[in-house]
């Protein structure tokens, strides 16, 4: 979408560092809101995705990258990055598309909300992370799951509610959790992940600071326009940039909250704008575009890891499937779809890796034949899968073996002389 | 021994020449001759164990209102912030929802948070964050994410705060599995308890009571320790007797231990059981002491639909039928809101008389 920036406002309180990302003026004020049809007619000078938007970033900072890199290489991944990104992305569409074939088959059940289109978000985003980062979601994780780490297969068994899943069959589409990830969920309510997100980015930092422990991990909380409304959200705007806590919020504003248009809804339509209002950047950023994504990211995970604070990035992008599998999806207007559709994140990629001579059509193709094996395996072994005994019901309801401070030799902890060890001489 | 309390006056209480003469416990427990035993308040304890868990791990830290600068709004947390530093002992702003969820957030990346809320009412706004976050959390992951974190803060009636800081959460927090909650009632079991709390890997509802926090209990010697801890989930018999049980928690073991003595002059024993854990509850206990009596009465301030008293009576009925030689006896908070005026109130709440009352009901005794 066109975009074009003013001179660099600084922000509130933030003039220390220079590569601020600023925040994005779209001026004048458009009749409709980004890629949304619910006004009048998309202004003709609006531009789509463009191969080379890359150089067209609407960021500063990511344009001095850009200049930079022109003396030697003009492009912003290189081969190897270009396979993982598209690789991902294949991953999460496939995956989901496998999701929504199992549920009308009555394989899966309860609420599975998807995430195709959205697919450069989540991409663009985690494959920056390591393992130890965290990451939280809502209840349209399971790419999000994906792309932190956790395998198909594991995925596919907790929604078939399966026993090898990711959380032995007691989580569910909603609830993917992964310690060994550091996938911290998946929370029905809006708004639940992020200050359980804030409070991951807390203990990096009490980590750092009071158990002089060497800890950068930074944790990234997704959630959607429709939350943005929500009180936690501020609350925990607030917080993060009070005690400058490594974290990335992230706004996957897909237009449509179910059923409620983002601009019915919400008094500044602009999320962005919401972070100087805090004291934190506020970006704006095309979510259909995975690069641009990704350099946003990189900037914002960096400025994490040096101790910066966090940073509140709004990801334009659209949900192709209803907002859950049980959802009609009869108020979006099929001409904004059309015109989503269009900007597919991962045709964009193809065409950026292919023009660019980064990778080639058989090579992408063989990548798409891998992960449809991968997502077929995945089917086979939840189904061959058993589910949970009858035992499992009662089990891990606490941490405790036995529950109730009983401890393994079914004495009470307090009464082992063991179990008060560790105090200190006070 | 008992451990039979005599508090300053609060409710009047003080005792009169004829329990002194009948009670055998008048010399041990009456305070001026308590020979060398310590007395501590219930908010000494409280600070005193969070001070040495404290010190004892470093991944414990406090946060809520006032927690820091100002002491802690009933000074509970007093001087930690001067020990401790302000890396360890947040003043948060006024986000219930938002620092609770950070609390459970900082738990499912291994810290062990010590949240408070100002009252317990004010943790409606929060309520989210520890039902659906921290409870759940262990059975959703399947075992993989626990949350080692202790909510506590003052539940309950105090004196003509109001409607809407006067309610008792011990019920609703009580029926979410995936809870642990604790009720303490003397400074030792304050200190025990908070100490079992902060060391358990799950989420843990503390529920004080405003009233209790300057009252003064002797407290022994096994209980100063920095190692002492009281085991979660036993209920204790505070006082031993054969004719009814009474079972309650928090400061209605105060009004019961009156009501106890009042009984003992009329030649009717009464066993009292401070509940301490209200979830998971000790049947085992109460359900024993109703066989041994076969009368029950229980006693909690909170609303009487859905109670703790309702769950007990529910257990007793369930697992000590024939013991039963009456039916139970249940004595709850008026069902309604709280209301303000000082007389209002008093009607509103279980009193003395109407414990003394209700265990002669059980006893088949008019008047």
């Amino acid at each position: 979408m066109a975009t074009s920036f003013s001179a660099t406002l600084p922000l509130h309180g933030s003039q220390e560092n220079r590569l601020l990302l600023p925040p994005i003026r779209l001026a004048p004020p458009p009749p409709s809101f980004l890629g949304s049809t619910r006004s009048l007619t998309v202004p003709s000078s609006r531009r789509l995705y463009h191969a080379h938007a890359a150089r067209r970033s609407p960021v500063v900072g990511v344009q001095e990258v850009v200049k930079e890199k022109k003396v030697t290489n003009s492009l912003l991944i290189t081969k190897e990055e270009g396979l993982v990104l598209y690789e991902d992305m294949i991953l999460g569409r496939s995956f989901e598309d496998m999701c929504a074939q199992m549920y009308y088959r009555g394989k899966m059940f309860g609420f599975v909300h998807l995430y195709n289109g959205q697919e450069a978000v989540s991409t663009g985003f985690i494959k920056l992370l390591t393992q130890s980062d965290s990451v939280v979601s809502t209840y349209r994780d399971h790419v999000h799951a994906l792309s932190k780490g956790v395998s198909a297969r594991a995925v596919m068994s907790e929604l078939f509610g399966k026993v090898t899943g990711c959380c032995r069959g007691q989580g569910g589409s909603m609830h993917m959790f992964s310690k060994e990830h550091n996938m911290l969920g998946g929370f029905a309510f809006i708004g639940e992940g992020i200050p359980v997100a804030t409070g991951a980015a807390f203990t990096s930092k009490y980590k750092r600071e009071v158990l002089k422990q060497d800890c950068d991990d930074v944790t990234v909380a997704f959630f959607g326009d429709g939350t943005c409304n929500n009180g936690q959200f501020y609350e925990c705007l607030n917080m993060a940039a009070l005690y400058k806590l490594p974290i990335i919020f992230v706004v996957e504003n897909n237009l449509w909250a179910i059923g409620m248009s983002h601009l019915r809804s919400t008094s500044d339509p602009e999320i962005w704008k919401k972070g100087p209002a805090f004291g934190m950047p506020g970006v704006h950023v095309d979510g259909m575009d995975v690069l641009k994504v990704r350099e946003v990211a990189k900037e914002a995970v960096t400025r994490a890891r040096r101790g910066e604070g966090p940073t509140l990035v709004e990801c334009e992008t659209y949900r192709f499937r209803g907002h859950s599998l049980a959802d009609p999806d009869e108020l979006r207007d099929a001409a904004e779809k059309a015109k989503y559709a269009a900007r597919d994140p991962i045709t964009a990629l193809k065409k950026y890796l292919v023009e660019n001579k980064l990778a080639s059509e058989g090579e992408l193709k063989t990548i798409e034949k891998k992960i449809d094996e991968l997502v077929e395996e995945a089917v086979e072994f939840a189904d061959a899968s058993p589910q949970p005994g009858r035992s499992q019901l009662l089990e891990n309801v606490f941490a405790d073996p036995k529950g109730f401070g009983i401890g393994p030799d079914g004495r009470y902890r307090c009464e082992d002389p063991k179990f008060t060890e560790g105090t200190a001489q006070v | 021994m008992w451990g039979i309390l005599r508090r300053s006056a609060v409710d009047g209480g003080g005792f009169s020449a004829s329990s002194l003469r009948r009670t055998r416990f008048a010399l041990v427990s009456a305070r001026s001759y308590a020979a060398g035993s310590k007395e501590m308040t219930v908010r000494d304890a409280l600070n005193s164990a969070i001070d040495e868990e404290m010190s004892a791990d470093p991944k414990v830290f406090v946060m809520g209102e006032e927690v820091g600068q100002y002491q802690g709004a009933y000074k509970i947390t007093k001087g930690l912030l001067e020990k401790y530093g302000p890396e360890r002992v947040y003043d948060t702003p006024i986000t219930e929802a938002g620092f609770t969820g950070i609390g459970v957030g900082a738990a499912y990346a291994g810290l062990k948070p010590v949240v408070e809320f100002m009252t317990f009412n004010f943790s409606m706004q929060a309520i989210d964050h520890i039902i659906n976050s921290a409870a759940k959390s262990n059975y959703m992951s399947a075992g993989q994410i626990n949350v080692p974190i202790v909510f506590r803060g003052p539940n309950g009636a105090a004196a003509g705060v109001g409607a809407q800081h006067s309610q008792c959460y011990a019920a609703w927090y009580a029926s979410v599995p995936g809870l642990k909650v604790l009720a303490p009632y003397s400074a030792e079991d304050a200190r025990g308890l908070l100490k079992a709390a902060i060391r358990d890997p799950d989420p843990v509802v503390f529920l004080e009571n405003e009233l209790l926090y300057g009252e003064s209990f002797p407290i022994s010697e096994e209980a100063l320790d920095s190692s002492f801890c009281l085991p979660i989930g036993k209920a204790k018999i505070e006082r031993e007797g054969k004719d009814v049980t009474i079972t309650t928690f928090s400061k209605m073991v105060g009004f019961v231990l009156k009501a106890a003595e009042k009984l003992a002059e009329e030649g009717i024993s009464a066993e009292v059981i401070n509940l301490r854990s209200i979830r998971p509850l000790d049947r085992a206990t109460i359900n024993a002491s109703v066989r041994k009596t076969s009368r029950l009465v229980t006693v909690e301030e909170g609303f009487p639909q859905h109670g703790v008293c309702a769950e007990i009576c529910a257990s007793v009925v369930e697992e000590s039928f024939s013991y039963l030689d009456a039916p139970v006896e249940r004595i709850a908070g008026a069902d309604v809101p709280m209301p303000y005026a000082a007389n209002l109130e008093r009607l509103a709440l279980p009193q003395v008389e109407d414990i003394v009352r209700a265990a002669k009901r059980a006893c088949y005794r008019s008047k």
